[in-house]
């Protein structure tokens, strides 16, 4: 390394899959024909006022309360003011200096290495509308007109602000990605991020390697791809340094990142930053949060990833990689227990990340759909684990298992893929095989012992890999006298 | 039926007369419309009046409704033009919202079409509820009916004038820091404004959120409260809204008797009018005649409630007022190049000079640098003029003072000095500060112009105010009829 290590702190917007907005009754939607769901309220219509929903403060309250935060028993919404199409109001409503909760950390892993990064802040505000620019790009420039959508306009929205300690890229993109996995099981939001339901802005500086001060930081605003955000983070990492070592100095402004070219530009400057003149909003009073609110909240809080994670490798004795690949996401860690209830779970480990993952991407199903239910799954790791089939007769029970809605018992039977652990059965094979290789079976009998996988796998392939390997070997040297 | 005079008929006297039979709602909203055809040349109370709605709905409550009629079925109501209807134009006196059609109703005014009032129409204002004079609307000047040359004061001024004028059996109107008050003493009616909450806001269209409230005018007192009974309570898609303690009454025999009545010396400076004072203290005397005790005490921060009002006010306004973009309903500037010369020129051009005066003002001390000192510090003289009410309370039951330091003054003669004209709510200010109740009632004329006399309570006092309200009245005995004196002629001496 050059001597400099990058700074970044985050601020993630998720947009909460409570059933109505965040101040009006209308349905919260996606792909719905524009301008549906939308009342006096979130069109900011004449005397319209807002009405705080509680599902959406409940929802806030879980992700404060799973990344350790304290939620605030009073805190109160401001009005941000700026002029915008998609801002109806010409303000959000959003929290400023009393946010809802504030000090927690959020734990997430690089690699085989935990980290941990600081929450400064979760708050909540509502969403802006959509704009559809005319014309082909779909952007504003060139374009001949924009049209707003307001159905998206008031959807509930979280903001999560970290303190600034993220140390790589790679570490940034792990962070977003762990954080869109604990958000999907507190069941707030699905975070679909092609909908930008959750997308975020990330701040970076660079500094001399071991100091503590921060340098000056550009901001990379509303991204909503783990791989755009690393690419633009690792163009600005050397752009800043490159500057500071020419004894440059960093202008605090936001950036835009063309995916096209891998590099970003500037969007605004610090001067050009907006005023929002952030006040109190007079249309709602301060939200006073009852504690036993808060612990009825916790008391229900669903077990979190990286708990489940340590209680994979601590129960089941995973590897911390195996749990980690089990465990971060919900419903392939609830497939997985379910199967690991059946079965040993080591084995059913291994089946769980081998051929069910592979058929779940290659479908595209979602863990816990289609035919192979974890009781089928462990049925046939149970099957392997009692010698009732081979390894390789088991891969192919389960290609068929994925085919049809039928048990792996069944499917063995049916297609006579059981083993073969009848000596007399194996006895004509084996002679057969030895009969048919007289010369391998001079060189194994003058003490060329490795012939005896030659002449187990002949048998096995005579038998359609159903030979019981054990009695196979143990035949095999019957055969040849050994 | 020929008999009733729509300067003297009261809502509840007409309100008997349906119920009984002895006039119909057709019958009683003809008067009005006539009187509208008579006289609405020379007052220009409404910016909308709705005729033939009116002499429809009456004649299908005649009709049709029979034993389903609301408790205020048939009674002709005017509602001040910041309050949206669905389907009727609703302008705040603006161009930037000329022919908006609002596409719901506002919960007060939904709750008397609930009670099945002929809405007779939709009454001027200054824009945005901004002025003391209603010379700041876009539509037109509204002349007070005692005296055409004079304002009707505002900026509930259309309602007022309307009610004075026998245009309307009585009105809503909205009251930010005096504009239901004001115009009700300058156009010698009753005009109450309730507890900050006490009235649901939504639908009426914001100018200050933390001050505005909606309130009745009225000819009498007991008239306001039949009207405030029935728009009060807890609104759902208000949070700001509460429910009163205990019901809203209609006074009837009430008595001054033993009464604790504060005069805070700071509302009778230097700035108050002979003719005013000469009123008030006669007021005064006649109450303690009646058996109620005056004695004077002090709200001390009171000359700081302006000022921070000019914070407050239009701080909230300009973040209200910011919706008014051109980009969904109403004016829009044609022909800008892009986003930017659309915004400032539909606001440009929709907007009148008031408004823009208020908008620059509160977007300036809102402005990073500058809260602390503004409105940081406006909130908390908003806190310490609170508290004067509070001990102020401790003592009295009720403070008292004059709602207007003036009497009408002519129309013109303050439009260009607009701190001449904030001083016109030096009374009535403090009390949208710290959200508490107060009336206006007429307590006599001076040079022919009424005076007005204001009740301030404690939170939720409404029912008192309208018992000590209602006992006074009726030792005045002030009849409100107004003399439509020309612009021209000489005050009788």
């Amino acid at each position: 390394m050059s001597g400099w290590e990058p700074v970044i702190g985050l601020e993630v917007h998720v947009e909460l899959a409570t059933q109505t907005k965040m101040f009006c009754a209308c349905t919260v939607s996606f792909g719905d024909p524009p301008n549906l769901h939308t009342c006096p309220v979130c069109l900011a219509h004449p005397g319209a006022l807002p009405v705080v929903n509680q599902r959406a403060v409940e929802y806030a309250v879980r992700i404060a309360l799973a990344l350790g935060c304290t939620v605030r028993p009073r805190n109160v919404f401001h009005r941000k003011n700026y002029f915008y199409p998609d801002l109806p109001k010409a303000y959000q409503i959003s929290q400023y200096d009393e946010p809802l909760a504030v000090d927690g950390a959020f734990d997430y892993w690089v690699g085989d290495e935990r980290l941990s990064c600081r929450i400064n802040r979760v708050h909540m505000e509502e969403d802006a509308a959509k704009l559809v620019h005319s014309g082909e790009s779909g952007r504003i420039a060139g374009s001949d007109y924009s049209l707003v959508d307001f159905n998206r306009g008031g959807t509930p929205l979280i903001e999560i602000v970290t303190e600034p300690d993220i140390a790589s890229p790679e570490a940034a993109r792990e962070f977003l990605n762990q954080m869109r996995n604990l958000l999907v099981e507190l069941g707030v939001s699905q975070c679909i991020m092609e909908e930008g339901q959750i997308r975020w802005d990330a701040n970076i500086s660079v500094r001399p390697a071991g100091s503590t001060t921060l340098g000056v930081r550009t901001e990379l605003k509303n991204m909503n791809s783990f791989r755009f955000l690393q690419q633009a983070l690792e163009s600005e990492i050397p752009r800043q340094t490159a500057i500071l070592e020419a004894g440059g100095t960093i202008d605090q402004e936001t950036l835009h990142f063309d995916p096209e070219t891998g590099t970003t530009s500037s969007l605004r400057s610090k001067e050009e930053a907006h005023d929002y003149r952030y006040f109190p909003e007079p249309d709602l009073l301060p939200l006073v949060i009852d504690p036993a609110f808060v612990e009825e909240i916790r008391a229900a809080q669903p077990e979190l990833p990286a708990a489940r994670i340590e209680r994979f490798v601590r129960d089941y004795g995973l590897s911390r990689y195996d749990a980690f690949v089990l465990g971060a996401q919900g419903p392939l860690a609830r497939f997985y227990e379910a199967a690991a209830s059946g079965a040993d779970p080591k084995l059913t480990a291994n089946w769980t990340m081998g051929e069910y993952l592979a058929h779940i991407n290659a479908t595209g199903l979602e863990p816990g759909h289609g035919h192979v239910t974890p009781a089928r799954l462990a049925a046939l790791v149970g099957l392997v684990a009692d010698g009732v089939i081979s390894g390789s007769a088991a891969k192919q029970v389960f290609a068929l298992m994925a085919e049809e809605r039928a048990e792996p018992q069944e499917i063995v039977e049916r297609h006579g893929l059981g083993q073969i652990s009848d000596e007399g059965a194996l006895d004509a094979v084996v002679a057969r095989v030895v009969a048919d290789n007289p010369a391998q079976a001079d060189q194994f009998r003058a003490g060329k012992e490795q012939l005896l996988g030659y002449f187990v796998g002949l048998v096995m392939k005579a038998t359609q890999g159903r030979a019981n390997p054990k009695l196979a070997n143990d035949l095999v040297r019957k055969a040849l006298g050994k | 039926m020929s008999a009733l005079d729509p300067l003297r008929l009261t809502a509840l006297e007409a309100r008997r007369l349906l119920i009984e039979g002895e006039v119909s709602a057709a019958e009683l909203t003809k008067v009005y419309l006539d009187q509208i055809e008579r006289v609405e040349g020379d007052v220009h109370a409404y910016i909308l009046v709705a005729d033939d709605d009116a002499a429809k709905y009456a004649t299908k409550i005649d009709s049709e409704m029979g034993a389903q009629r609301g408790a205020l079925a048939g009674l002709p109501t005017a509602i001040k033009d910041n309050m949206v209807t669905e389907g009727t134009v609703t302008t705040c006196a603006s161009k930037i919202l000329a022919g908006y059609q609002p596409i719901y109703t506002a919960t007060a005014v939904r709750k008397l079409f609930d009670d099945h009032v002929v809405m007779l129409g939709k009454t001027n204002l200054d824009e945005f509820a901004m002025g003391s004079s209603t010379e700041n609307s876009s539509v037109a000047v509204t002349h007070n009916p005692w005296d055409l040359g004079t304002v009707p004061g505002g900026s509930s001024g259309g309602s007022a004038a309307a009610v004075a004028a026998g245009e309307a059996l009585w009105a809503l109107g909205s009251d930010t820091g005096g504009s239901i008050r004001q115009p009700a003493a300058l156009c010698g009616i009753v005009g109450m404004k309730p507890t900050y909450g006490a009235v649901s806001r939504y639908g009426l269209i914001a100018f200050a959120s933390s001050l505005d409230q909606i309130g009745p005018l009225a000819r009498s007192v007991a008239d306001c409260a039949l009207l405030l009974q029935h728009i009060v309570g807890r609104d759902p898609r208000d949070s700001t809204s509460v429910e009163l303690p205990a019901p809203v009454q209609v006074p009837t025999a009430e008595s001054l008797e033993g009464l604790r009545l504060g005069i805070p010396r700071e509302y009778l400076g230097s700035g108050v009018e002979q003719g005013v004072r000469d009123r008030f203290e006669a007021t005064v005397a006649l109450i303690e005649k009646l058996g109620g005790r005056c004695a004077e005490t002090t709200l001390p921060h009171t000359e700081y409630a302006l000022p921070a009002y000019y914070i407050i006010a239009p701080a909230e306004a300009s973040a209200n007022l910011a919706r008014f973009d051109g980009v969904r309903y109403g004016y829009r500037a044609a022909g800008a190049d892009d986003l930017i010369e659309m915004y400032e020129r539909t606001r440009g051009e929709g907007f009148g000079a008031e408004v823009k005066r208020r908008i620059m003002i509160g977007t300036y001390a809102l402005s990073s640098g500058y809260y602390d000192a503004y409105y940081g510090q406006a909130q908390k003289v908003r806190t310490l003029v609170r508290r004067d009410f509070a001990s102020a309370f401790d003592q009295f039951d009720l403070l008292i003072s004059p709602t207007s330091p003036t009497v009408a003054f002519p129309i013109g003669s303050r439009t260009a000095d607009p701190l001449a004209m904030y001083m016109s709510d030096i009374c009535t200010i403090p009390v949208n500060l710290a959200g508490l109740p107060a009336i206006s009632i007429p307590c006599g004329l001076a040079d022919g112009l009424p005076v007005g006399f204001q009740f301030m309570g404690p939170a939720f006092s409404e029912n008192l105010i309208l018992r000590a309200a209602h006992a006074l009245e009726g030792a005045i005995g002030f009849d409100t009829a107004p003399t439509f004196r020309a612009a021209s002629e000489e005050a009788p001496s």
